[in-house]
This record gives structure tokens, sequence and C-alpha cells, in this order.
């Protein structure tokens, strides 16, 4: 029993030492973020010694933060709920027509993960281009293309658990396929659609490559777009920088805090399955 | 009770047509433009397997892959090690903290790939330089002004961010290894390197597969880690694939020669991944 104690103590040490090692560069630029310049040249270690607040209004004007940040709820959002309505849909209708073309669809989508978004992103931005949609709708309407197979097979997988008897049922009711759909399947889906949402959101809040060639105009900026310019103007004011990456990073960090449970499960999910 | 064809289509229409024109369309006309010389405006020549003839002695490209397939290499073993590691740490259920740490190693998971980039820019300028003179070692100076302190800044940063996330996918097997044969091989005097051994390991064999090829996919595909952190300097010595496409197309506008690039990049992903699913398969088989 005592080696036991000793082990679960030894274990405990290691996770405290790994943990503080994870938060450590967090630290770090937080610790940073409330120092002048010539302090942080001087000493990027030590706390600071003169607690300034200043670096933060500045950032937060620069970021233009209000803006960039409705920006980026405004295309993760819209994003979201497209895919999550036309992705359950499609899969509804794929698991409940059980044919060869049913079969040559979900191949189609499986085969179509295989494609690395560089290897398409030269033809798909002129395309986009050439019918003027280098815009929001044309972004979100990229995304939900991007992203379908993979939300298709977690809805898929979740309906076949669901009893056809169900579908059955309804329709001697008098339900037709789209309250079906509406009223029964998208409540049971519950589960799934948080992990749908999970894994998109994360993608689509920090996405930098895809928003750069489709939205790089003045007032459309998302937050990672923002902050890769604002750190190119600013990476010798490190003070003015570090502030900016902690008010790029808050609104994750809050988020995360009420929701990580499902965020963690969504994560797991989506990656097993 | 069959659907009818004509809802059918209805609710399969906006996934399908979202596919065609994101990606099947670009694709075809991807491979097209890759056979002629293309500037972003129009098509001024087709020069047939030029493009492709001229990648092979193109040198830049060439070190991109390579870097790309070292630093693959590297993140790979170190991401699996570590995020295994973790999860074996966190799943021990030996005190309340477990779920905070779990927590803390996910958490460069939900930040985007710029910003880590520029916070562990800041880590190697300028809290190296601290170290640096704090320790006297030479060991913390002059990061990510050479290839290969940009090189191992990359893996890294790649290792501290993804292990997080493979541990997740661990964890999830470790949970389902059935609690009555850990039990039963600690009453036979199994210890705990031959509980993991014996027991564990042989169990969560298909999260091996999954993670490992999951890791393969995402180095070779990463492209804001390493613009933001190295920018691919010095001289373009840290550059990889996704970026050397991206330079050669939207900087120099040699969008014909650059999809030719992104074409070779495909097929390599692509069969990295065929080779996985085929590996996944046959574990599944065997289990």
């Amino acid at each position: 029993m005592k080696k036991k104690r000793y082990a679960t103590f030894s274990f405990l040490i290691i996770g405290i030492l790994t943990s503080l090692l994870w938060i450590y560069p967090f630290y770090l630029v937080i610790v940073n973020s409330f120092k002048t310049r010539g302090e942080i040249f001087r000493s990027p270690l030590n706390l600071p010694i003169d607690f300034i607040l200043d670096n933060y209004p500045v950032a937060f004007a620069r970021l233009e933060f209000v803006q960039s940040f409705y920006n980026s709820a405004l295309v993760t959002s819209g994003s979201i709920v497209l895919i999550v309505f036309c992705t359950s849909m499609a899969a509804y209708a794929l698991s409940r027509r059980p044919s060869k073309t049913s079969s040559v669809i979900y191949f189609l989508f499986a085969i179509l993960m295989l494609v690395p978004f560089q290897s398409i992103m030269i033809p798909l931005v002129a395309i986009f281009g050439a019918v003027d949609m280098l815009n929001r709708t044309g972004l979100a309407i990229m995304y939900l293309g991007l992203g379908s197979s993979l939300a298709i097979f977690l809805y898929f997988g979740a309906l076949r658990g669901i009893p056809k008897a169900l579908d059955e049922a309804a329709i001697m009711d008098g339900c037709n396929r789209f309250q079906i759909y509406w009223y029964i399947m998208l409540p049971m889906l519950k589960p799934t659609t948080v992990t749908v949402i999970v894994l998109n959101a994360i993608w689509f809040w920090n996405d930098y490559l895809l928003p750069s060639l489709v939205i790089n105009r003045p007032g459309m900026h998302t937050i990672p777009l923002k902050t890769f310019y604002f750190f190119g103007e600013y990476s010798r004011q490190w003070n003015l920088a570090l502030a900016g990456l902690v008010l790029a990073i808050i609104p994750i960090i809050i988020l995360y805090m009420f929701l990580q449970k499902y965020i963690i499960k969504g994560i797991s999910d989506g990656s097993v399955k | 009770m069959k659907f009818r064809q004509s809802t059918y289509w209805l609710f399969l229409l906006p996934c399908l047509l979202a596919i065609t024109i994101v990606i099947i369309y670009p694709f075809l006309q991807g491979v097209y433009f890759s056979f002629t010389e293309y500037n972003g405006f129009q098509i001024t020549e087709f020069v047939g397997l030029s493009n492709y003839r001229q990648l092979l002695s193109d040198q830049n490209f060439l070190n991109s892959l390579s870097f790309t397939a070292r630093f693959s290499i590297a993140s790979i073993v170190g991401i699996n090690v570590m995020g295994l590691g973790l999860a074996l740490l966190v799943t021990q259920k030996t005190s309340k903290l477990s779920t905070i740490f779990r927590t803390i190693y996910f958490m460069p998971n939900l930040i985007g790939g710029i910003i880590l980039g520029f916070i562990w820019q800041f880590i190697y300028l300028r809290a190296f330089d601290g170290l640096a003179q704090l320790t006297g070692w030479d060991f913390f100076s002059g990061w990510l002004a050479d290839t290969e302190t940009g090189f191992w800044g990359l893996v890294i940063l790649f290792v501290w961010q993804m292990s997080g996330y493979i541990m997740v996918i661990y964890i999830s097997f470790l949970n389902n290894v059935p609690q009555e044969l850990l039990e039963a091989s600690t009453i036979d005097g199994a210890n705990a390197w031959q509980r993991f051994m014996h027991v564990k390991f042989p169990l969560i064999a298909p999260a091996f597969t999954i993670s490992l090829f999951l890791t393969l996919s995402n180095a070779f595909k990463v492209y804001d880690q390493n613009m933001a952190l190295t920018g691919g300097g010095p001289f373009g010595s840290t550059e990889m694939v996704t970026m050397n496409i991206y330079n050669t197309a939207f900087m120099t506008r040699q969008m014909g020669y650059a999809q030719a690039k992104a074409v070779i990049f495909l097929i390599i992903v692509a069969s990295l991944s065929v080779i996985q699913i085929y590996f996944t398969r046959k574990r599944e088989v065997d289990m």
C-alpha cells in the first residue's frame, strides 16, 4: 500500500509539472502584456515592476476588436447554421433510402475527405471570383462544401441507431418527410449536433487561410486575419502585440471554461467515429 | 415505407451542390490548370507536362517537401509519445486534479495556428533570450535565426499544440479497457508496466492507428503556424509545401505551376490517407 501511495504522489508531481509547462507560454504572454516595451526587453521572465494597463486600450482600438469579433461571430455562426441543417437533412435522406445511389453518394463524400484544401484553393478562388462571390456568403458555401463529409458521417452514424419504425408511425399519423425530420429526427440528433457544432466552430473561428483569400477586405476581417496584420505592424512593439494576442484569446478561453465538457466530448466523438 | 424520390433529392441537394462547386469542379479545373501557363486571369498557353517536369529540378519545392517530411516525422513521434503519456497520466484517477490537467493540456487546440505561432515567436525570441541571460546557456540564444532552430521551434510548437488532442483519443480508448481485466492481472501479480504492455496496449492499438495518421495528415497540411512563427525564413529554408504552393500562386502568380505542385501534394496526402484506412480496416478485422 505504501508503494501505491508513492506512485500516486509521483503521478501528481509529474502532472503538475507538465501542466505548468503547458501554461507557461500563456503565462509569459499575459504577464508581459502588462509591461512597458523597455521592460519586456530587459526582463521578459519577471513579473511586471509597474503594472500598466496602457497597452490594452491601444491594442483594442488597433485590432478594431468589436468589429473583428462581430465579423468572426457572424461568419462562424452563419456557416454552422448552414452546415447543421444541410448535412443532417442529407444524412437523413441517405439513411432512410438504402439503395445503390445512396451508397455511391456516401462513397463520394468519403473520397472527398482525402482532398486537402491547398490542392483546390487556386481554382476555388478563381471560380468564386468569376461570379463575384468572394464574400461572406461565398465563404459559408465553401465551408459547407469542405465540411459536409465529416458532418454527414457523424449524422449518418447516429441516424442508423434511430429505429425506422419511428418514421413509419409518424407517417401513419399523417406527417410528411420534412415534418418527421424537423419534429422527430432533429431533436433526437441533438448530441450529434453538439459534436458537429464544436468541431466546426473551432475550425471556422480560427481559420486563417481561407478567409484571407475570400474576405480579405477592411471591415470584413475576422479575429485571426486582423491579428495577423496587427502583429505584422507591431512586431517590434511587443507590449502592444502581446496585449493584442491576449485579447484575441480571451473569447475562446471564456467559452472553453463553460463548455469544456461538450468540447472534449465532441472532439473525441468526432475523431474516433 | 420508402422515401419519395423527389423528397430524397431535395434533402440531398444543398450538400451535393456545395461539394460540386467547392470541391469537384475546382479539382477538375485544377488538374487542367496544372497543364497550362495561367496567371490568375487567363490561360496564356497549354504546356502539357512541362510544369511537372519543372518541378523535378525546382530546388525550393524539393527542399520544402523534405522539410515537411522531416517535420512530420519528428512531430508524429513527439505528439504520440506525449499524447499517450498524458492520457496515461490523467486516467490514473489518483486525484481530482486529473480533470484540470486534461483541460490544460487540451487548451492549445482551441486557439488558431496564427495566434499560437505568434505566442511562440515571443517565447523563442524574447523569453528564450531571458533564459539565456539567466542560465548562461548558449542553447537558448539565437532561436528562429537559422534553419535548425526554426525546424525545432515548429516541432515544439506543434507537439505542444497537438498532444492534448491526441490525448483525448487515447483517453477514450483507455476508458474502454475493462476494469475486471486490469484487476485480474493485478491479482495475477502483474506490475504497472506489465499491465500497460500486455493488457492496455493491445486494447488501445486502434487508437494508435487513428492517432498516427491523424497527426501525419495534420502535420503535412500545417500552414498557419509556419506562417506566423517563421514565415518560411530565414531565406525560405523553413518553408513547408503548403507555403511553397501559396507563394508560387499568390506571390509570384505562377498559378499553373503552383497547381502542378498542388496536384502532387494531393497525391501524397491522399495516398497517405488511403494507407491509413487500409491499416485501420485490417486492424478492425483482427480485433
